[in-house]
């Protein structure tokens, strides 16, 4: 059973596409990112999962059940962007509030609180917590009752960077346990190495989707490799004639910069080696950021004037 | 039923730390012995008069205070959870925008009523205390009678504030809003009836005035505290039209609960509708 299914949906507000044609799936034990420029329809359609909004058209199923239900929404957890709480209330007792109207046991809390590192401020009113307390506060009742759904909109703001390595690795011990993972957020770096799928939406449209091999395949962006020889003029005649480059450079006399097709990396990288007097070589793939940037400026839809209408 | 009582639960605890319970009792206890001790220090005398007398003058004050505090306890209800990005997390829960509604409405509904009984009550106590030959039946009765019918009035303001805060955006609004709805039914209602009573000069048809009342709660309210009494020479103003009414104090207690009933659904029915 998969935690949330989206087939075909349209979502539309004030008779403005916000959502048009999404079809996406999450599998238990899953990491999705959801990347999208602000307005692309991110929050829509998390809303649309939570159950907040109803589609236009198109199904939309939600732990095998319907969004929204009590008995689906028991079993989702949801840390909204920028959460204030209740200032006048202290972190243990807003987790307390939280568990009995999620109708979880209270033993939770103290738990809870000490796996995001609130244990020494959970009788402190909230109001004095800084944005990075609150945020871990947040992240701590989204996982009241064990979610087998969790959905983050952009967990980190506010985070150190410790706190922001422990949440990640939170989140991978709870993907290993089966929890399907939703994750929306613009530093793309930092989620790179943590998440199984990419979404990218645009204009609310699903640009692309799939793991990063499948990203970059769809992509087919250059793959840079960065040498380091004494003989760059001799190594580039390795490469010439049965090789194409797309670009090269010589930034340095001994370095050498070359843009090959993903689909020739391997080819150029055994033609360059085996020229031999390689010193050192780096390869650069396509990073998340560039593959979002590549989906968002080429929009994959045949009907792209159609977009700049869009929302 | 749960989810409902624990939000209840929450109102309930949020009043007593902020000790705006224990504050509304004490202006309320306040506001009656001052009444029952000075109200006929315009007549040259002070101490107790009469128990009609001490609950008429309590209705006219409660009139103003009961009405606003009760806007002032509710007004933020939803748009407060709103702005604080609570209210788009309690919808993501097992939990119905009807049931955070009415879990919200027993909160601030008991909040109310405790402190209505309280303040009111400990008054009347006081009364029966201090004052010797005050006979105890009927200031009970009356007194009791004067505590329930502020407590349906203040529940009608707390639907009220809730009808404002689940159109609202922006918690400023709501208390503008709030503060015109009190205004317009504690202080415009009155004036506009009697002036359409004046210009219209008798086209109105003189059987259809007295319903004309049951528009505003707080005039509904009045009626009853004056009414019981069986003495229809305390009713001035545009209360003089209430001696007409067609029926009794129970259709007034009626009309109360209606107007309880229907700003909540009214409410209800906006929220259902509110974009999250």
């Amino acid at each position: 059973m998969s935690c949330f299914e989206l087939t075909q949906v349209h979502y539309r507000y004030d008779r403005q596409p916000v959502l048009r044609d999404l079809s996406l799936a999450l599998a238990p034990g899953q990491i999705l990112g959801l990347f999208g420029h602000n307005g692309a329809g991110k929050t829509t359609t998390i809303k649309l999962i939570l159950g907040l909004l109803t589609p236009d058209q198109g199904r939309l199923s939600v732990l095998g059940g319907k969004a929204g239900d009590a008995s689906v929404a028991r079993h989702i957890g949801y840390l909204p962007e920028n959460v204030m709480f209740y200032p006048q209330l202290s972190g243990r007792e807003i987790l307390r509030y939280f568990a009995r109207l999620k109708r979880v046991s209270e033993t939770q809390v103290p738990e809870l609180l000490a796996q995001v590192g609130l244990t020494d401020a959970a009788d402190r009113r909230v109001r004095t917590y800084s944005k990075g307390m609150r945020q871990r506060l947040g992240l701590a009742q989204a996982l009241l009752g064990s979610p087998r759904l969790l959905m983050l909109d952009e967990p980190t703001v506010g985070l150190d960077p410790v706190a922001t390595a422990e949440l990640y690795r939170l989140l991978q011990r709870l993907r290993d346990n089966g929890t399907g993972i939703v994750l929306c957020s613009h530093v793309l770096p930092g989620v790179e190495p943590y998440i199984d799928q990419a979404a990218i939406l645009s204009a609310g449209q699903l640009q692309a989707c799939g793991d990063l091999a499948q990203l970059r395949r769809q992509a087919d962006m250059p793959v840079r490799l960065s040498l380091r020889s004494g003989r760059g003029d001799g190594l580039l005649s390795a490469l010439n004639g049965h090789i194409p480059t797309l670009s090269t450079l010589q930034p340095g006399p001994d370095t050498l910069v070359v843009e090959v097709r993903a689909g020739d990396k391997m080819a150029a990288i055994e033609a360059l080696l085996g020229a031999g007097g390689v010193d050192d070589l780096q390869v650069h793939q396509p990073t998340l950021e560039d593959l979002y940037c590549h989906f968002i400026q080429a929009p994959s839809s045949s009907d792209a004037a159609d977009h700049q209408g869009g929302v | 039923m749960t989810a409902i009582w624990t939000i209840a639960r929450k109102e309930l605890n949020d009043s007593l730390r902020n000790r705006w319970l224990l504050a509304i009792a004490v202006v309320f206890a306040t506001l009656a012995m001052g009444i029952a001790w000075f109200g006929a220090a315009a007549s040259g005398s002070v101490g107790y008069v009469t128990t009609p007398a001490t609950i008429a003058s309590l209705a006219s004050l409660g009139i103003f205070l009961i009405p606003l505090i009760a806007l002032l306890l509710a007004y933020d209800a939803i748009v407060g959870e709103d702005e604080g990005g609570t209210l788009l997390l309690l919808l993501t829960y097992p939990l119905s925008r009807g049931q955070l509604l009415l879990g919200k409405f027993l909160g601030h509904g008991l909040i109310l009523a405790l402190a209505t009984l309280l303040g009111f009550g400990l008054a009347g106590v006081a009364i029966v205390m201090l004052v010797d030959d005050v006979a105890v039946v009927p200031l009970a009765l009356a007194l009791g009678r004067f505590i329930l019918s502020s407590v349906l009035l203040g529940w009608g303001f707390v639907a009220l504030a809730y009808l404002v805060s689940v159109r609202v955006s922006e918690k400023p609004v709501a208390a503008g809003l709030a503060l015109a709805v009190w205004f317009l039914f504690v202080l415009v209602f009155d004036l506009l009836l009697l002036g359409t009573l004046v210009a219209g000069e008798g086209a109105i048809r003189p059987d259809l005035l007295p319903w004309l009342l049951l528009l505003n709660p707080t005039d509904i309210y009045r009626l009853l505290n004056i009414v019981a009494f069986g003495d229809a020479s305390q009713l001035t103003g545009v209360l003089s039209l209430g001696a007409d009414l067609p029926f009794g104090a129970g259709g007034l207690w009626l009309a109360l609960l209606v107007w309880v009933a229907v700003p909540f659904t009214g409410a209800w029915a906006l929220f259902r509708n509110r974009r999250i």
